[in-house]
């Protein structure tokens, strides 16, 4: 097959390889396994009556489906030397970016073995080797990516910083300063902003005042673009453009994706406020893309079903790895508050 | 989060011979942040009006001129943007220390102090540390109104994950900020203005005090007795140090001997200085400028109550009452802890 030339919304042709194209799908079927077996694993022991701090997994649960694109399109030009703040609904970029399925898995479980030795949850994944974390706390995860920038340029690296944010994170102040901060000190940043058309329960049109949220970068002075259609090959393109700005130092872009939230907030949320519930799953972003390469001649069927059993033998190993191994010591509760000396 | 460029830590004399050059606590902060500037390219200072200006209240004053706009930066009015980028510098293993001007200005971005700064070492199970300092502003007494003149140590150190340190005189404050840019855990800073020694506000005489030339550290979570004493413990920090010190060389001539203990530090709080003292003199009086319930005042009598009991013959408090600071002179004088007040409270103890 010929390469696919895409034309990036900042002008740039990119060349989107057969492989290129492959590895997005390879990394939006690796997220949708991984979060079809979180979701099997929350609910199994949640029967019949859901209570949601029992079972193996507890707690809120905020899955990705619907959402690869943007993690498969952004995260495909960065390396594990970049750095990634993520929001609430982390798992999707966290895959995308490198981290490890296994100690990211018994996190999830609350297992000694996990990312945090069971003392962060879902919500607070942190992985020094991938420069990745998380924060549960809308928009907040904006300003530590930018000292993350800071760091990076002061040491003359061309590394960056990715903050990836909510639609409706964009209404926080800690959007505004960030990006602010960030323009005006010219820091190596992507702002990825996932419009998923929803937060929680509130449509993004009963919260935002303007139709895109890539116009608010023009009162920042830093380039703003929307990808819509949730298409990987568009958000593959304007990464491509962000993080090349980055590098060469000529500060950040801010890059809205009009994306989908498959499933509901969190699970247990049954979305009566929907009203085109019945129909979301048509836009699932993932059938149609290997539809799509299927036509182009660029995948097989037996392509796509190794890539699915791939994806299943990595995943379950996480899990079984998770299941396997140990819960943290109710007597170690005090350990980590500080890194040294007394713990009050 | 890797290949941290911090230097490696020295070794630094610990609350060495004071010497008898002087200093005020602003210079004496002043030459900590630049003696640890000048051998670690990590450590950069970051805040609002930190560069020429030099600090509202002189933290910074001078660090410009040597250290140049790139490691003394000037921010926006953006304290939840600036404060989340010292955590994420810090991340990366640089040592930022990040002034918020005022402690009453916590209220525009406590979610990235108590939320990320003070969270992220314990939820990454210890793997991501944030060796940063936040230094700020506390204390009132010169008519700035109810949102300039708080303390609030109370409240930072009622939420985990950051060490409070809480300095009243030039020695301490040069030694623990040494410390608190050493150490790698996030340190809160905070400094009152009636001690910096600033020749626009009222002046404590001990805001100028003996400092050594040479690097070295005040362990956070130490008390130090500031005055020894038989008859009477007051546990205090920050200005009222003074004020309490000064009260005791009022009374010795009465024959009533005071013991002031320092507490330099809410977190660490050091619980067996204090349980120590009482041990010795059997009455309490805690003396502290922040809102007396819920606070430190309470958390000092805990301390020595659960430890035991029957050592207290008498407690009392001097704080701040549940109100907000007041504007008028002669009002915010009724609220915060005044040496008349603290002498009342001494001669009452004495009577039980």
């Amino acid at each position: 097959m010929t390469p696919t030339h895409t034309q990036s919304l900042t002008g740039r042709s990119q060349v989107l390889t057969d492989e290129v194209r492959r590895g997005l799908l390879n990394t939006m079927v690796l997220i949708r396994t991984y979060e079809e077996a979180i979701r099997r694993e929350y609910y199994a022991d949640k029967q019949p009556a859901f209570d949601i701090g029992a079972g193996l997994i507890p707690g809120d649960m905020h899955l990705s489906a619907g959402q690869e694109p943007v993690a498969a399109g952004v995260c495909t030009h960065l390396s594990a030397d970049d750095a990634l703040t993520a929001t609430h609904r982390p798992h999707h970029v966290a895959i995308a970016h490198g981290v490890a399925l296994r100690p990211m898995t018994a996190e999830i479980f609350g297992r000694e073995t996990g990312l945090g030795h069971g003392r962060g949850g879902h919500m607070h994944l942190f992985d020094p080797s991938t420069h990745f974390s998380c924060s549960g706390i809308i928009a907040e995860g904006l300003p530590p990516a930018l000292g993350q920038a800071f760091a990076f340029k002061r040491r003359g690296s061309d590394r960056v910083a990715v903050a990836v944010t909510g639609e409706g994170a964009a209404n926080q102040g800690a959007f505004h300063e960030s990006l602010n901060l960030a323009a005006l000190w010219k820091l190596p940043v992507v702002f990825v902003v996932e419009d998923n058309d929803w937060g929680i329960s509130v449509p993004r049109d009963h919260a935002t005042s303007v139709p895109s949220n890539a116009l608010r970068a023009a009162g920042y002075g830093m380039p703003g673009v929307r990808v819509e259609d949730n298409s990987v090959e568009a958000v593959y393109a304007a990464a491509a453009d962000a993080v090349a700005r980055a590098r060469a130092g000529e500060g950040p872009t801010l890059i809205e994706v009009h994306t989908l939230r498959l499933w509901g907030h969190c699970e247990g949320d049954a979305e009566g406020y929907r009203p085109e519930l019945a129909t979301v799953a048509e836009h699932d972003p993932i059938p149609r893309y290997r539809d799509t390469l299927l036509a182009d001649g660029v995948l097989t069927d037996a392509a796509y079903e190794a890539m699915r059993a791939s994806a299943v033998e990595k995943v379950e190993d996480a899990v079984d790895f998770a299941r396997g191994s140990a819960t943290p010591d109710p007597l170690d509760h005090l350990s980590y508050v500080f890194s040294e000396g007394a713990q009050s | 989060m890797t290949d941290t460029i911090s230097a490696r830590p020295l070794e630094l004399p610990i609350e060495p011979d004071a010497g008898s050059r002087r200093l005020s606590t602003a210079k004496a902060m002043q030459e900590a942040i630049a003696q640890r500037m000048a051998r670690d390219d990590s450590v950069f200072v970051m805040g609002e009006d930190v560069g020429p200006y030099g600090g509202i209240f002189s933290s910074t004053s001078g660090l410009i001129e040597r250290f140049g706009p790139d490691r003394i930066l000037d921010t926006p009015i953006s304290e939840t943007a600036f404060i989340g980028l010292g955590i994420g510098a810090a991340v990366e293993g640089m040592r930022p220390i990040v002034e918020l001007m005022f402690a009453d200005f916590f209220g525009v971005c406590m979610d990235q102090i108590y939320n990320h700064m003070a969270k992220i070492h314990y939820e990454s199970g210890g793997n991501v540390r944030v060796p940063m300092v936040l230094m700020t502003a506390t204390g009132g007494g010169y008519s700035d109104g109810a949102q300039h003149s708080q303390c609030l140590w109370g409240t930072f150190a009622h939420l985990p994950g950051m060490k409070v340190v809480v300095p009243s005189n030039p020695y301490d404050a040069k030694g623990l900020m040494t410390a608190a840019i050493e150490t790698d855990d996030p340190v809160v800073f905070m400094f009152h203005k009636g001690i910096m020694g600033l020749g626009w506000m009222q002046k404590n005489r001990r805001a100028v005090g003996p400092v050594p030339e040479e690097e070295y550290l005040v362990p956070i979570g130490k008390a130090r007795v500031a005055r020894a004493g038989t008859d009477v413990t007051i546990v205090t920090l920050a200005l009222s140090v003074h004020h309490s010190l000064d009260v005791a060389e009022k009374l010795e001539a009465d024959g009533i001997s005071v013991e002031v203990l320092d507490l330099r530090s809410l977190v660490p709080l050091d619980r067996d200085a204090i349980v120590r003292s009482v041990a010795k003199t059997g009455r309490l009086i805690v003396v502290d400028e922040d809102y007396q319930s819920f606070g430190l005042s309470g958390e000092v009598i805990a301390a020595v109550v659960e430890r035991d009991p029957s050592l207290l013959k008498h407690v009392a408090r001097v704080c701040v009452p549940d109100v907000p600071i007041p504007y008028a002179h002669q009002l915010e004088y009724a609220v915060v802890p005044t040496p008349a007040r603290i002498e009342k409270a001494v001669r009452d103890a004495m009577a039980t």
